[in-house]
């Protein structure tokens, strides 16, 4: 029988600033960026060409350790387009070791309160998702998830 | 008499984007702060110099990406003219010491559609669009309460204290014949209601409903002409944090809220003693929490056992939400024109479940999702 396949996730399009940062993702990785002017070079997120704090366009990118805390989140019980049947399913943001935060999911866990305690230990899994445009062309990257430290995906 | 507004400002910086033309490698919000910073630049001065931001669209979004945090904001959008309209708010701005430092910004990628609305209408390119639509979010139930969690972690505070927001609320709207919601609640029937996104079930979020409000304003020397008591504005604030909720400051307190409530106090030249009624625009039941402590009437942590010992209902300690709020009088999507006129019923002494004595009042409003807030605080009193 034939299926509609719907994406799940909506597809991040890339600007010329975060460019890299997808680039990075679809090979699995994560990457930062860190100015190099400030003092300690901090990390920050999400990417643009020149330091949040100081202005400094002397920033570099770098990649991430991936490793993290869950820093806060809700509990979905009703899911956005796409993710009707992955209720209930953890957005959360993450607290990465660098610093900066972000947000993601929260996967390979039973999805209770319980589970979930403010500054668990989490890593980040992988992903893929594709974006088919109007004239054919298939762009691919892929989202950074979080899993407590050491659960399977 | 010329206008206080003659010959006193001056524009000190200015600068274009460092490309004009076609500029694929560029998404718009980096057009403008390729030429804000430029600006800078030519001026001599710092992003930390600049406390306001004035931009023909969103100014929460460039104040964001440039690390700015502003004590004033216009985001005026009437088409090509907007930015002199800029300057003149600006004048303003600064003759009124509402700001020192003031930034105009513009940046269009209008040929090459580079991380714009798109002709098309999509918007993935957008900050949110990357960096948080692709997590399942689906609106403000699901990111505006995001940060209540730790709220719980750093505070102790409890699924039943937020419920006990929700119960304070109905209290007034049970005497509010113009209420949505008029039943009366305890917290387990809050904690039984459907759960949207835990910890926040359904009678912790805002009803959706039709409606408007409008007011009328003149100069203060005028308001004694008219039929009703005048209600004066004595101070007011706002402020911008960012436009994404991952990317708030600190999840236990609102940034934006601290400065717009700092500034309208400064302004008033009151205390939070002299205040006897609170309007907090209440999308969720966890912004009472945040406000009453982030406008400075409690210590962090205190605000949710306060309302817990239903210290803001009818009879009680400091009167707040007195329409019933969002959570159960009306919420038409931006409520805040509702939470100043129930402050200005109250201060006229005509509203439904009339506070005996009110004679100042603070309207605190939010915007978006935690990204910016305005704050009035009004009396009744000519001689304030």
């Amino acid at each position: 029988m034939m299926r509609l396949v719907v994406p799940k996730r909506p597809f991040p399009q890339p600007t010329p600033e975060t460019q890299a940062y997808w680039d990075a993702c679809s090979n699995h990785k994560l990457t930062l960026q860190r100015c190099l002017d400030c003092e300690g070079h901090p990390a920050y997120f999400y990417p643009r060409p020149f330091c949040p704090k100081c202005l400094s366009r002397n920033v570099e990118s770098f990649e991430a350790s991936g490793k993290g805390k869950l820093h806060t989140y809700v509990i979905a019980h009703r899911g956005a387009m796409g993710f009707q049947d992955d209720v209930p399913y953890v957005i959360a943001v993450v607290e990465l070791d660098e610093g900066p935060r972000m947000m993601s999911n929260i996967v390979g866990v039973e999805v209770t309160p319980e589970n979930l305690p403010a500054d668990l230990p989490v890593e980040v899994t992988w992903e893929d998702v594709e974006h088919k445009g109007r004239d054919g062309t298939v762009q691919k990257t892929a989202v950074p998830l979080f899993k407590p430290i050491g659960a399977m995906s | 008499m010329s206008s206080p507004l003659r010959m006193a400002s001056a524009i000190v910086g200015a600068a274009e984007t460092e490309e004009l033309g076609v500029i694929p490698d560029k998404s718009a919000t980096q057009l403008h702060a390729d030429a804000a910073i430029r600006a800078m630049e030519d001026a001599g001065i710092k992003n930390t110099d600049i406390d306001a931001v004035l931009t023909a669209g969103s100014p929460t979004q460039i104040a964001e990406y440039l690390g700015i945090h502003p004590t004033y904001v216009d985001g005026t959008s009437i088409g090509g003219c907007s930015f002199m309209l800029h300057v003149a708010h600006a004048a303003a701005a600064l003759v009124t010491k509402r700001c020192n430092v003031a930034l105009i910004t513009h940046g269009q990628s209008g040929r090459s559609r580079v991380g714009e609305g798109g002709r098309f209408g999509g918007v993935s390119s957008s900050p949110s669009g990357q960096f948080e639509d692709p997590y399942g979010t689906w609106g403000a139930p699901s990111r505006f309460t995001l940060p209540f969690v730790r709220h719980m972690q750093d505070y102790g505070t409890t699924e039943e204290q937020l419920a006990s927001v929700a119960v304070a609320q109905r209290r007034w709207a049970e005497k509010n014949p113009r209420a949505m919601m008029r039943d009366p609640i305890d917290i387990q029937d809050v904690l039984d209601s459907r759960t949207i996104c835990w910890p926040f079930h359904l009678l912790e979020c805002c009803l959706v409903t039709d409606g408007g409000g409008a007011l009328i304003m003149v100069a203060a020397e005028r308001a004694n002409d008219f039929p009703k008591k005048p209600v004066y504005v004595a101070g007011m604030g706002e402020s911008v944090e960012m436009t994404m909720i991952s990317q708030m400051h600190d999840f236990t307190s609102s940034r934006a809220f601290v400065t717009s409530g700092r500034e309208a106090f400064k302004m008033a030249e009151i205390s939070h003693s002299d205040v006897d009624h609170i309007m907090i625009y209440d999308a969720f039941a966890h912004l009472p929490i945040f406000a009453m402590e982030d406008l400075g009437f409690m210590k962090k942590g205190e605000a949710a056992p306060w309302f817990a010992e239903m210290k803001s209902v009818p009879g009680g300690e400091l009167p707040v939400n007195t329409n019933g709020g969002g959570l159960s009088y009306t919420h038409t999507g931006m409520y805040g024109m509702f939470a100043i006129q129930e402050s200005v019923r109250q201060l006229r002494g005509e509203a439904a479940a009339q506070v005996d004595g009110v004679n100042v009042s603070v309207a605190h409003g939010v915007g978006g999702m935690f990204f910016a807030a305005g704050t009035l605080i009004l009396t009744n009193d000519a001689t304030a």
